[in-house]
C-alpha cells in the first residue's frame, strides 16, 4: 500500500455502502482533537519538539491496524506535492490547513479510508471517522474506540474541570466536532432553505459548504456541525445534531414529494436538461457540473433515472474537483483546461453505467 | 428596583434573555457583571467563528489591568512552560500548550462563557487509561447523590445497595487517600 492507494479511486470505499437516510445524508464524520500532555502545540513548538511526534506516531502506529479499518499508512506531507495535497483535502482525508503549522504535520490513513489522523494540525492529533448515511452514534463510539487505542501509547492534555485541553478555545472540553453533509436539493429549490438554515443556527449548530468553513454549498450540499464542545456530552451533542437531522431529513422529504406532486413537469424537466448536460457537454464549469450533477442523483432518489447509480454521483462530485482532474492529467492545468477535460471524464464515467 | 443577580449589590439595568437549545432564560444583570461575566457580545449578525473570537479577545478586559494601571509596568501574565503572553493569546486567538489553561486560568471564564453559550466545564469524556481514577471518583459521586435521593425518598433497601458499591469503590485501591 502507498500513497497511490489514496489517489487513485475519487471516492472511498465506504462511500459504497449504504447507510440510514443515505438518499438525503452524504456521510456522517465524528473529529476528536487531543494534544501530548508534555508537548508545546504546533503553533508555538520547535520544529525538533514536532519531529519527535511526528516520529513518535510513525513508529508506533504506521503499519498497525485498527479495526476492520485495515492498516495505516502514514503519508508525511513534506513529500506531498501540490495536486496530491489538494486530492487528499478533496477526498476529505486531509485538512487544507494540515501543512499551516509545521513542515512536520503528516496523516495516518486508514486502507478504506474510513479513519485517518492528522498528526501536528492545529493541535498535535486529530482524528475522525467517517460512516456512510447518518450513523454519528455509530461514528462516535468508534472515535472512543480509536482514541482509547491512541491513549494506550500517549498521554493527552486533559484537564478534569476543562476536558481535553486543545489549542483553540473553540474546541476546548469534548475537542469533538460531529458533522454530517447532506443533499438537499428540494429545500434549495423550494426555498425553503433560506428559512430553514438560520433556525439550525439558533440551535448552536453551524452550516457550511461541502469543503468546510467559508466554502460554498456546491450541489446543494451542506455540511452540519455542533458549534459548542464544552460543557455537554459527546452523545449529547451527537444526540441534539441528530435530531436536528432528523427534521431536515423530514422537511427535505416533504420538499421532494410536493414537487413531484405540484411541478412535476418542471421537475423532471429540470433533471433530464441536466443529465443531458452532463452526458454531452464539452465543456463545463465546476459549478454547474455541481448542480447537474445534483440533480441527477435527485432523479435518481425519486425514480426518474434508473440506470444510474447513486454513489457514480458521490464519485463524480470529487472527480470534478480541481486537484482531481490536474492529477488525472498528471500536470497542472488551466481552468479552460479543467472545464473540457472535466466534461469529458462525467461524459465517460456516465457512459460506464448505461 | 429589580438587583443585579451576578452580585446583588447594584440595579439591575441590562435584561438579556437566552435561548439555549430551546431553553430559555432570563439575565438581569449590571454592566459592571454583564462584562465580568461575559454577557455582553458584540454583534453577531453575519458571524463568523472567526468574527466571534477577535470580538471576543478585543473586549476590554476588566479590572486587574486598570487597578494596577497606575503602576507603569504591568506584569504580564506569561506561560512558564511554553513562553506565551497572555497578549499574545489575545492576538492569535490560540493557547500555545496544556500549561497555558492553568497560567491565563482567572482570564478564561468569560471567554469559554462566550463561546461555549455559558459553559465552563466539561462533562464528557475521561480519558481511559490516564483518567481511571478520576473515572472512579466520578462514579463515587454518582452514587452518593443517588443515595442520597434514596435516603431522602426513604427507600432504604436500595440506600444500602449504593452504599454498598461505594464502600467497594472506595476500598478498591488508592482512591481514598487521593481525595485528602
Amino acid at each position: 500500500m502507498s500513497l497511490e492507494h489514496f489517489m487513485n479511486e475519487a471516492i472511498s470505499p465506504w462511500m459504497r455502502e449504504d447507510g440510514p437516510d443515505s438518499d438525503i445524508v452524504l456521510s456522517s464524520r465524528i473529529r476528536l482533537a487531543r494534544n501530548f500532555a508534555n508537548f508545546p502545540y504546533p503553533i508555538i513548538a520547535d520544529e525538533e519538539k514536532l519531529e519527535e511526534i511526528r516520529l513518535f506516531f510513525e513508529k508506533e502506529f504506521a503499519h498497525q491496524t485498527f479495526q476492520h479499518y485495515g492498516e495505516f499508512e502514514f503519508i508525511p506531507t513534506r513529500e506531498l506535492s501540490a495536486i496530491e495535497k489538494r486530492v487528499l483535502v478533496e477526498k476529505h482525508l486531509i485538512s487544507p490547513n494540515l501543512t499551516k503549522f509545521s513542515q512536520e504535520s503528516g496523516a495516518l490513513i486508514a486502507q478504506n479510508e474510513q479513519a485517518s489522523i492528522m498528526v501536528n494540525e492545529e493541535d498535535h492529533v486529530r482524528l475522525q471517522i467517517y460512516y456512510p448515511g447518518l450513523q454519528l452514534q455509530q461514528a462516535l463510539e468508534k472515535a472512543f474506540e480509536l482514541d482509547d487505542w491512541l491513549e494506550e501509547k500517549i498521554t493527552f492534555a486533559y484537564d478534569e474541570t476543562r476536558g481535553y485541553l486543545t489549542s483553540c478555545p473553540t474546541n476546548v472540553g469534548t475537542g469533538m466536532r460531529a458533522s454530517v453533509m447532506v443533499h438537499l436539493p428540494a429545500l434549495v429549490m423550494t426555498g425553503q432553505i433560506n428559512r430553514l438554515m438560520p433556525a439550525v443556527n439558533q440551535l448552536g449548530l453551524v452550516v457550511r459548504g461541502i469543503y468546510g468553513e467559508g466554502s460554498e454549498a456546491l450541489g446543494n450540499i451542506f455540511q452540519i456541525s455542533n458549534q459548542i464542545t464544552l460543557g455537554k456530552s459527546e452523545r449529547d451533542i451527537v444526540a441534539d445534531l441528530e435530531s436536528v437531522v432528523h427534521q431536515l431529513i423530514e422537511h427535505e422529504r416533504n420538499a421532494r414529494f410536493m414537487l413531484m406532486k405540484e411541478r412535476n413537469t418542471q421537475l423532471e424537466d429540470r433533471i433530464y436538461r441536466s443529465y443531458g448536460v452532463l452526458k454531452y457537454s464539452r465543456i463545463i464549469e465546476s459549478k454547474e457540473a455541481s448542480n447537474c450533477i445534483s440533480n441527477v442523483r435527485l432523479g435518481i432518489d425519486l425514480g426518474m433515472i434508473q440506470q444510474t447509480s447513486r454513489t457514480i454521483l458521490n464519485e463524480l462530485m470529487v472527480l470534478i474537483q480541481p486537484g482531481f482532474l490536474q492529477h488525472y492529467a498528471q500536470k497542472t492545468l488551466t481552468a479552460n483546461e479543467r472545464d473540457v477535460l472535466r466534461a469529458s471524464l462525467i461524459r465517460e464515467r456516465l457512459q460506464l453505467e448505461s | 428596583m429589580l438587583k443585579c443577580q451576578e452580585c446583588h449589590e447594584r440595579p439591575a439595568t441590562l435584561h438579556f434573555t437566552q435561548i439555549i437549545n430551546g431553553q430559555k432564560r432570563e439575565i438581569r444583570v449590571c454592566e459592571v457583571c454583564a462584562k465580568e461575566k461575559g454577557y455582553i457580545h458584540y454583534s453577531e449578525e453575519g458571524y463568523s467563528l472567526h468574527d466571534l473570537l477577535s470580538g471576543l479577545f478585543n473586549f476590554d478586559t476588566p479590572s486587574i489591568e486598570n487597578q494596577q494601571g497606575a503602576f507603569q509596568q504591568v506584569q504580564e501574565l506569561q506561560c512558564p512552560s511554553c513562553g506565551m503572553t497572555f497578549n499574545q493569546f489575545k492576538q492569535i486567538g490560540k493557547f500555545g500548550c496544556a500549561q497555558c489553561y492553568h497560567t491565563f486560568h482567572p482570564r478564561l471564564e468569560p471567554i469559554f462563557r462566550r463561546v461555549h453559550a455559558g459553559n465552563t466545564k466539561h462533562v464528557g469524556k475521561i480519558p481511559k487509561r490516564t483518567g481511571v481514577h478520576l473515572q472512579k471518583r466520578k462514579q463515587i459521586e454518582e452514587y452518593k447523590r443517588q443515595l442520597q435521593h434514596l435516603i431522602e425518598t426513604e427507600a432504604f433497601e436500595e440506600a444500602a445497595k449504593i452504599r454498598d458499591k461505594i464502600r467497594a469503590l472506595e476500598n478498591d485501591g488508592k482512591i481514598a487517600g487521593e481525595d485528602a
